[in-house]
C-alpha cells in the first residue's frame, strides 16, 4: 500500500474510498441510478465499473425502494453493498427499506442477519437547487435506532470516513455536502470558489487508510465560544471566525451517529458558551439533539443561551436562496448574541 | 362548481367502491366460479419467454381432479412415501396453528396467526426448493419452517418471548428468524421482503453461486410499492427467484378487489413486467409442488424469476385480534369451490391406495402429541406473562455491532433507576 498523498476534490477521494475498497473486498458492490456506465451524475464512480466489471458496479432501474431493498437482499447472502442514492432528497422512498428493514435487522433477528449497508447521498443546498435538490434530511436518519449517520466536510475525511462506514458492519447514511464537492465554500456566493487545492485536506493518500467513525475534529481550537457545525457549515464558520478575529473553537462533527459527545462537552465546558449550525431546516433538526446533550452535560458552565443558526422552518425555496443558508452575516449576529451574554 | 363553468350536458362520474360478494349473514354461492379441470392446463418448457406464457396468468394450474386423481401434464408424480410426508407436515403445522391459538387464548402470550387453508402453499414450496435457497416469507409461511423441520420448540419459545426466545423477547410472536433454515428474518412492515429476495437472488447470480431465493406476500401486499420494485428488478436483471403471491381472498377485512382483483389476476401482474406467471390451485398441493419445482428449475438455469399466485382462501381470522364474521360471511370458509388442502391430499392417498382413515386418525394424534410435547418443553422456559423473560439490559444490545456510548449511558440509567425505584 503507497502512503503517497495526491490533490484530490472531494468528488476524487470518494471516487478513490471506493475503488481501494472494492480492490479490498470483492463482496462489495456499488449500485444505484446512473452510476454505472456513466459514472454518476457527480461522476463519483467513474471507472469503477471498467475496473471491476457489471456484476458489481451497475445501474439500477430509478426505485429507491428497490435500490435499498435489494441492497439489505444482497447483505442476506453476505455482500456489502453501498448503494447511491443520487440526491438525498430522493431517499424518501427508500425510508421504509431503511428505518424499518436495513435499521433493525440486527436488533429484531439478534445478530443471525445484519445489514452492512453504506448509503452514499449527496445532500445539502447553496446551489440553487430548489425544493428537491437541496435538502439536509440527517435529521430523519439520526432519530432512528439502528443507523449510524456521517457527513464529511473534506476530502481527506470524506475518503476516510467513506472506508470506515463501508467496513462497519452496521448500516451508515452517508450524506455528501454536493456544495463543496469541488471546493470549500465560506457563504461568500457572491465570491469565486476556491478550488480543494489550495485547502490542505485536499492532500489525500492514495491507499488505505480510516478516519474513525463517531470521532469529531478541533478545526480551530479556541476559548471564548464552541461552534458545532459539519459539512458545507464547517467552512461557513471557519471563514467567518478568521473574519471576525472571534476566538472560537470550531468542531466539525463528522459522525452525528454516534456522536462524540466527550469532545464537544470537554469543549462547551471550557467556552461556557455554545452555537450550533446547521443547514437542515431548524425545528426537530438535529441542533435540537445538540443543543439539548449541551444544556444536560455543561449546564452549570454555560454563560449564555446555545444559540442554534440554521435554515428557517420552510421548504428550501429557489430564487430566495441566500435568505435562506445560514450563511455569515446570520451565524455572525448569532455570536454576538452569544458572547455579549 | 363545474356546474358553473359552461361544460357540456355529461352524466356525472361514479367513484366505483369495490364491494365483496358476501357480507355476514348472506348466504354464500359460489355456483358462478369458472374453475378450470384439473390437467386442463400445459406445462410450458421451463426456458419458454414469458409473452409465450400470458395465458397461464388467466387460468389456474390443478393436479388432483374430482375423484382425487392426479392428472395433466403438472402431476409432479411424487413418491406416496413423500405425499404422506408433506401431509403430515401440514397436519403438523395445523395442529401447532391451533395449540399456540389455544396458548394465546389462555393469555400464555399476545398474538397469533393462523395459516389454516393455506398450509399447501407453504409446505409444497419447501419440498419444491433445496435446504439452502433462501426464503422470504411473509407471517403466513410457518409451513416452510415446518416443513423443514425446524425445532417446534424453537418456535414456541420465540411466540412466548420466554428464556429460550433466540430474538431475546424483541419480536412479536411468530415474527421468527431461523438463519439455519435459510429463512429470512420476518418484518411486520409489508412486502419488505420482495425486493430483498431478488436482491439475495442477484447476489448469488453475481457470485455464480447456485442458491435461488424466494419471497412470499399476500395479494393485499402487492399494492405495495416494494412489489413493483421487486418485479421490476427481477425481471431487469432476470434474477434467480420465485415470487409468491397468496392470494387468500382477504386482506384483514378487505377483499380481494381492494388489490385489484376485479380487473384481473395477480398471477397477471407478471406480464406487464415480463416475468413468466402462474397461477395455480393453492388448496392442491401437487400443483403447488409442481409450480414451484418449474419457478426453481426456471431459475436455476439462468432463465429468469417466475411470479406465482397461489388461488387460496383464509379460512379463519386474519390474527387472533380479528373477527372476520364482522365483515364476512360465515358460510365462505365451508362453501370454498377448492376446499381444503389436507382433505385433498389425504383423499388423494385413499383412492390411490398409500392411505387410510386408521392411519390418518393416528397421524392426527401423532403430530397433536409431539406439539403438546414441544409446548410442555417450552413453557418451562416461561411464558410471555411471567414478566421479564430476558435480562433487561439485553434491550440495548444488538441495535449496532458494538453498543455506542449513548446506548450505555441509557443502559446504566436505567438499571440506576430500577435500582433507585427498589425493583
Amino acid at each position: 500500500m503507497t502512503d503517497a498523498t495526491k490533490t484530490m476534490n472531494m468528488i476524487q477521494a470518494i471516487n478513490s474510498a471506493l475503488d481501494v475498497m472494492m480492490d479490498r473486498d470483492r463482496d462489495i458492490v456499488v449500485m444505484g441510478e446512473d452510476v454505472g456506465y456513466f459514472g454518476g451524475v457527480f461522476k463519483a464512480t467513474e471507472g469503477l465499473q471498467a475496473r471491476y466489471g457489471k456484476t458489481r458496479v451497475f445501474d439500477t432501474p430509478i426505485t429507491e425502494c428497490g435500490i435499498i431493498g435489494v441492497a439489505v437482499g444482497m447483505c442476506a447472502y453476505g455482500l456489502r453493498p453501498v448503494p447511491e442514492i443520487q440526491f438525498a432528497d430522493y431517499i424518501y422512498p427508500a425510508l421504509d427499506q431503511i428505518v424499518s428493514e436495513a435499521a433493525r435487522l440486527r436488533y429484531r433477528s439478534a445478530g443471525e442477519f445484519t445489514a452492512p449497508i453504506t448509503v452514499r447521498s449527496p445532500f445539502g443546498g447553496g446551489i440553487f437547487g430548489g425544493q428537491t435538490h437541496s435538502q439536509s434530511p440527517e435529521g430523519i436518519f439520526t432519530h432512528v435506532a439502528g443507523l449510524k449517520t456521517v457527513v464529511p466536510s473534506n476530502p481527506y475525511d470524506a475518503k476516510g470516513l467513506l472506508i470506515a462506514a463501508i467496513e462497519d458492519n452496521d448500516p451508515v447514511i452517508f450524506f455528501e455536502p454536493k456544495r463543496i464537492y469541488n471546493g470549500p465554500f465560506d457563504g461568500h456566493y457572491d465570491r469565486p470558489v476556491t478550488p480543494w487545492s489550495r485547502h490542505p485536506t485536499s492532500a489525500v493518500p492514495e491507499g488505505y487508510y480510516r478516519v474513525p467513525l463517531g470521532k469529531a475534529a478541533v478545526v480551530r481550537p479556541g476559548d471564548d465560544v464552541t461552534v458545532l457545525a459539519y459539512g458545507t457549515m464547517v467552512h461557513v464558520a471557519a471563514a467567518l471566525i478568521a473574519d471576525k478575529g472571534i476566538d472560537a473553537e470550531l468542531i466539525d462533527l463528522r459522525t452525528l451517529v454516534p456522536l462524540d459527545i466527550e469532545t464537544i462537552v470537554t469543549s462547551v465546558k471550557k467556552t461556557g458558551r455554545c452555537v450550533v449550525v446547521h443547514e437542515a431546516t431548524k425545528t426537530s433538526g438535529f441542533g435540537a439533539e445538540l443543543s439539548a446533550l449541551v444544556q444536560e452535560h455543561c449546564f452549570h458552565h454555560l454563560e449564555a443561551p446555545v444559540e442554534r443558526v440554521t435554515g428557517w422552518d420552510t421548504p428550501y425555496p429557489h430564487s430566495l436562496e441566500w435568505a435562506y443558508f445560514p450563511g455569515p452575516v446570520r451565524l455572525n449576529e448569532a455570536l454576538k448574541r452569544v458572547l455579549r451574554d | 362548481m363545474s356546474s358553473e363553468t359552461g361544460r357540456r350536458n355529461l352524466r356525472p362520474l361514479s367513484l366505483h367502491v369495490p364491494e365483496p360478494k358476501f357480507r355476514p349473514g348472506d348466504s354464500v354461492d359460489f355456483g358462478d366460479f369458472d374453475i378450470p379441470a384439473a390437467g386442463s392446463v400445459m406445462r410450458p418448457e421451463i426456458d419458454s419467454a414469458p409473452a409465450a406464457m400470458t395465458g397461464h396468468a388467466y387460468t389456474l394450474v390443478r393436479v388432483l381432479d374430482d375423484q382425487d386423481r392426479a392428472v395433466g401434464p403438472w402431476d409432479p408424480k411424487l413418491e406416496p412415501e413423500r405425499l404422506v410426508r408433506m401431509l403430515r407436515h401440514m397436519a403438523l403445522t395445523r395442529a401447532f396453528d391451533d395449540r399456540m391459538y389455544r396458548a394465546q387464548r389462555q393469555g400464555k402470550t399476545s398474538f397469533y396467526m393462523k395459516c389454516t387453508g393455506e398450509e399447501a402453499t407453504a409446505v409444497a414450496a419447501a419440498y419444491a426448493l433445496d435446504r439452502d435457497d433462501m426464503v422470504f416469507p411473509s407471517y403466513r409461511q410457518q409451513g416452510i419452517l415446518i416443513a423443514r423441520d425446524w425445532p417446534l420448540f424453537d418456535m414456541m419459545c420465540q411466540i412466548y418471548s420466554n428464556q429460550g426466545d433466540r430474538l431475546k423477547g424483541r419480536q412479536m410472536p411468530i415474527m421468527y428468524s431461523a438463519r439455519g433454515a435459510n429463512f429470512f428474518s420476518i418484518s411486520g412492515n409489508l412486502a419488505t421482503q420482495y425486493p430483498q429476495a431478488v436482491g439475495f437472488a442477484m447476489a448469488s447470480a453475481a457470485k455464480g453461486d447456485t442458491r435461488i431465493a424466494a419471497a412470499w406476500c399476500g395479494e393485499g401486499s402487492t399494492a405495495e410499492g416494494d412489489f413493483h420494485s421487486a418485479l421490476t428488478f427481477a425481471s431487469v436483471y432476470r434474477a434467480p427467484v420465485i415470487l409468491n403471491v397468496i392470494n387468500n381472498q382477504w386482506a384483514i377485512s378487505s377483499f380481494s378487489g381492494f388489490a385489484g382483483a376485479e380487473a384481473t389476476t395477480f398471477a397477471a401482474r407478471a406480464v406487464g413486467y415480463g416475468i413468466a406467471g402462474l397461477r395455480v390451485d393453492g388448496n392442491d398441493i401437487l400443483a403447488v409442488y409442481a409450480a414451484t419445482e418449474w419457478a426453481a428449475e426456471r431459475a436455476r438455469n439462468n432463465y429468469g424469476p417466475t411470479l406465482i399466485e397461489h388461488f387460496t382462501y383464509r379460512a379463519e381470522g386474519h390474527s387472533t385480534s380479528d373477527d372476520p364474521t364482522k365483515y364476512r360471511s360465515a358460510e365462505e370458509n365451508v362453501k370454498w369451490p377448492l376446499g381444503d388442502p389436507i382433505a385433498r391430499l389425504k383423499r388423494h392417498l385413499i383412492a390411490i391406495g398409500a392411505w387410510d382413515e386408521d392411519r390418518h386418525a393416528a397421524m392426527d394424534k401423532d403430530v397433536a402429541e409431539e406439539v403438546r410435547a414441544a409446548q410442555k418443553e417450552a413453557e418451562k422456559l416461561g411464558i410471555l406473562h411471567d414478566g421479564l423473560k430476558q435480562p433487561f439490559d439485553t434491550m440495548f444490545e444488538d441495535v449496532f455491532e458494538e453498543m455506542p456510548r449513548h446506548l450505555q449511558d441509557q443502559r446504566d440509567q436505567m438499571a440506576a433507576e430500577r435500582k433507585a425505584a427498589g425493583i
